[in-house]
């Protein structure tokens, strides 16, 4: 599948800034199931700084802008061809070890239900790769897709209290309850494109992916109770949403900050 | 009653470090002692060195207490003690190396996995980068105790930013200022090339992007920091820039420090604040010290971070344990310096044996510093001894136990004329292009007769520490 992304995010200043600065976490990943036919990153009038892949695979870009600043816009467009690994991220090229992705951190806290959610799903019997898909299942029955109900600083264990939220709060009970079982677990952002029948959530997705000795990292999307595939593009991964947003900046000035962010994702006829 | 190492008086006689010392002693009436105790106070007072060493919080205004009786090694002691230092200086720096990289050691299974990445002080926002030569840790403050006349035990290691060097420089600075005449009677190794050795350093593990004399600063919390005044004097000896993070920004792929005549592109950042609070866009978002972006510059080469981000997974109480493992590892050599043996109390049978000897060993946090968090067992009561037992039994991978060490004494000032005090001791490596050490390094002593804790905080002082040429 061909998949055509423009993401367009522009935070408004009601004052000027004296300065604003970016790291951008925003350029598909290179694994067996993407291949980038085309990508630009920018920041509308603003300067390029260092640029590196880091010890996880992800491309990061500094940006930097002197004031004054007004708005910030942030652009990312190009064509990505995707095909179906069934969540195996394969030939990925990174460094980090899984056992750093056992740290436990505020989003991904682990509470007593946590643990019970943990403990119920499965058992030590059957292979790595089961059990994740109990863990992923556990959660996306524990959790019911409810837009409006949670927001960005909504913890796992806060998501699960309330047995509601949005891909963001699957992915990090995901991670909570395999972290608990001592399964390694990241957070991950991309896209997913729609289906026309209106399957699929939001162009602006996130997801878990759990560490399966012999396979690797395999990605579980417990928010649309499936396995990463075609329709899905990867982006980055972290501990939790915060530490793998695809941007994080800073400006320095007075002004209030609004945000808004445009993602318009086609499949293109080939 | 544990036999402790006296190190000028053996069996009645001096020993040979300190024989120049004998008559300085003598010379020394009660009533010139303390006219020369006040001015040594008055000058620590005039040049303003007033902080709380190793982080031990206080209160930043109070002046350590400086014992003018010096402590001595002769040239062979430390010749031993340099060769030790700097091995484990260059096994450490091999380990850093190799765990943001491919991690041989691990694969080896020499040390556990889990200990390395589920450490707090490993970053794995670093991982794969590997800065200039390889180093990570610039500067490495290693913590000895003595407790025979060959016998040295390493405390601890400090990787990061390991303060109190300015003690050692001003410690010297003021003792010759007192004492002239002794230095001319005793062929003393020089501690002030210190400054020169440290800026040598730092301009070695420049950027490769750097393609002219690299411009250096040091990067300080403030100066509500307990040890500001040692990062202005650090800068005043190197004549480098003393910045806080608002004097500096990204812009480029490169950091540039603001002056009054525009903005300078700064090369090395040898810098006074921790990991999480270096740059809000990597680490703790609400960094109000740091400079936003300064983590992709260091990442693409653009910036050199002394000690690099990441540097604190070497010096952790667990991982300690290892250093002599890691030195056979990476260098193929013996350790040239003992651990001091520890129980982790993480395994079980380590465990069984520190709960049923608590009453003997100095147990400690293995995140903690400064003398918190520490139990010392024969000084203990009953119920402190209990408090510490239910901590263990609650969380035991966060602590280690160690046997209670005789620390040596050394001849120190006290009320009563002059009378042995336990000390420890404290010198700075440098490892840049060359390994470099000082001939020196911080002693401290615990004034308070028959304590065996050195730390400010709890009735330390800090003494001159000479090192005898050949």
């Amino acid at each position: 599948m061909i998949l055509s992304v423009q993401h367009v995010t522009t935070y408004q200043y009601d004052e000027p800034m004296r300065s604003a600065c970016q790291s951008l976490r925003l350029t598909p990943s290179r694994y067996q199931g993407q291949r980038v036919i085309s990508w630009t990153l920018d920041v509308v009038g603003g300067t390029k700084g260092g640029s590196f892949r880091d010890g996880a695979g992800d491309r990061i870009e500094g940006w930097s802008m002197r004031g004054p600043v007004d708005k910030v816009v942030i652009r990312a467009f190009g064509q990505v061809e995707t095909t179906d690994c069934a969540g195996v991220l394969r030939n990925h090229r990174e460094l980090v070890h899984p056992f750093a992705y056992l740290r436990e951190t505020s989003a991904t806290w682990q509470d007593e239900a946590i643990e019970r959610l943990a403990a119920e799903a499965c058992d030590d019997s059957g292979t790595a790769l089961a059990r994740a898909h109990k863990l992923s299942a556990a959660v996306s029955e524990a959790i019911e897709y409810t837009p409006g109900a949670t927001d960005a600083q909504t913890t796992a264990a806060d998501a699960l209290a309330l047995g509601r939220g949005v891909c963001q709060d699957h992915a990090h009970a995901l991670i909570a309850a395999s972290r608990v079982r001592n399964i390694p677990a990241r957070y991950v952002t991309g896209y997913l494109h729609s289906t026309a029948d209106g399957e699929g959530h939001e162009a602006s997705h996130a997801w878990a992916e759990v560490w399966v000795d012999d396979l690797g990292w395999v990605g579980f999307d417990p928010a649309n109770e499936c396995c990463p595939d075609e329709r899905y593009i990867r982006i980055g991964s972290g501990l939790d949403a915060h530490d793998a947003a695809p941007i994080r900046g800073v400006s320095q000035g007075e002004g209030d900050e609004s945000m808004n962010v445009v993602v318009a994702l086609e499949s293109v006829q080939q | 009653m544990t036999d402790y190492f006296n190190e000028m008086f053996q069996a009645g006689q001096v020993r040979a470090p300190y024989q120049g010392l004998e008559g300085w002693t003598k010379s020394m009436p009660a009533e010139l002692r303390q006219m020369k105790q006040a001015e040594a106070e008055a000058l620590f007072r005039r040049i303003g060195i007033t902080f709380a060493v190793y982080g031990e919080g206080g209160d930043p205004d109070r002046l350590i207490p400086f014992d003018m009786f010096p402590r001595v090694f002769t040239q062979g002691e430390w010749s031993k003690l340099d060769r030790g230092i700097k091995q484990r200086a260059k096994a450490l720096n091999c380990f850093l190396q190799d765990v943001y990289g491919r991690a041989e050691i691990v694969q080896a299974g020499k040390i556990p996995a889990r200990l390395v990445y589920q450490n707090e002080a490993f970053e794995r926002s670093v991982v794969g980068f590997t800065p200039p030569r390889g180093i990570y840790s610039h500067i490495v403050g290693i913590d000895l105790v003595r407790t025979g006349p060959d016998e040295f035990f390493v405390l601890e290691d400090n990787c990061r930013t390991p303060s109190g060097v300015s003690y050692m420089l001003e410690n010297r600075e003021i003792m010759m200022r007192m004492f002239p005449k002794l230095f001319r009677e005793n062929r003393i190794a020089p501690v002030d090339g210190y400054g020169d050795a440290l800026r040598r350093t730092l301009a070695s593990v420049a950027p490769a992007k750097c393609d002219r004399e690299p411009t250096i600063a040091i990067l300080t919390p403030g100066h509500f920091n307990s040890a500001y005044y040692e990062h202005s004097f650090l800068a005043d000896t190197m004549g480098v820039e003393l910045v806080e993070g608002q004097d500096l920004f990204v812009e480029n792929g490169f950091v540039w420090m603001r002056t009054t005549e525009g903005p300078q592109k700064v090369d090395v950042i040898y810098r006074r604040i921790d990991d999480a609070f270096l740059d809000p866009l990597c680490f703790r978002p609400d960094s109000m010290l740091g400079i936003p972006g300064l983590m992709d510059v260091y990442r693409s080469g653009g910036v050199s971070i002394c000690s690099a981000p990441g540097a604190g997974v070497a010096d952790d109480k667990a991982v300690y344990t290892f250093v002599p493992e890691m030195i056979r590892f990476y260098l193929g050599e013996e350790p040239i310096l003992n651990n001091v043996p520890t129980w982790q109390c993480s395994k079980p049978d380590d465990l069984k044996y520190v709960l049923e000897h608590l009453s003997e060993l100095v147990v400690k946090e293995v995140h903690g510093s400064g003398g918190y968090g520490m139990l010392v067992g024969p000084k203990s009561t009953k119920d402190q001894i209990e408090l510490f037992r239910h901590k263990i039994e609650e969380e035991p991978e966060n602590y280690i136990a160690q046997p209670t060490l005789a620390l040596s004494t050394t001849p120190t000032f006290v009320e009563e004329g002059v009378a042995p005090r336990h000390v420890d001791l404290r010198p700075y490596c440098l490892v840049g292009e060359q390994i470099e050490l000082v001939p020196g390094g911080l002693t401290r002593v615990a004034l308070t007769d028959g304590s065996l804790v050195v730390n400010s905080s709890q009735g330390g002082g800090v003494k001159d520490t000479w090192v005898l040429a050949e």
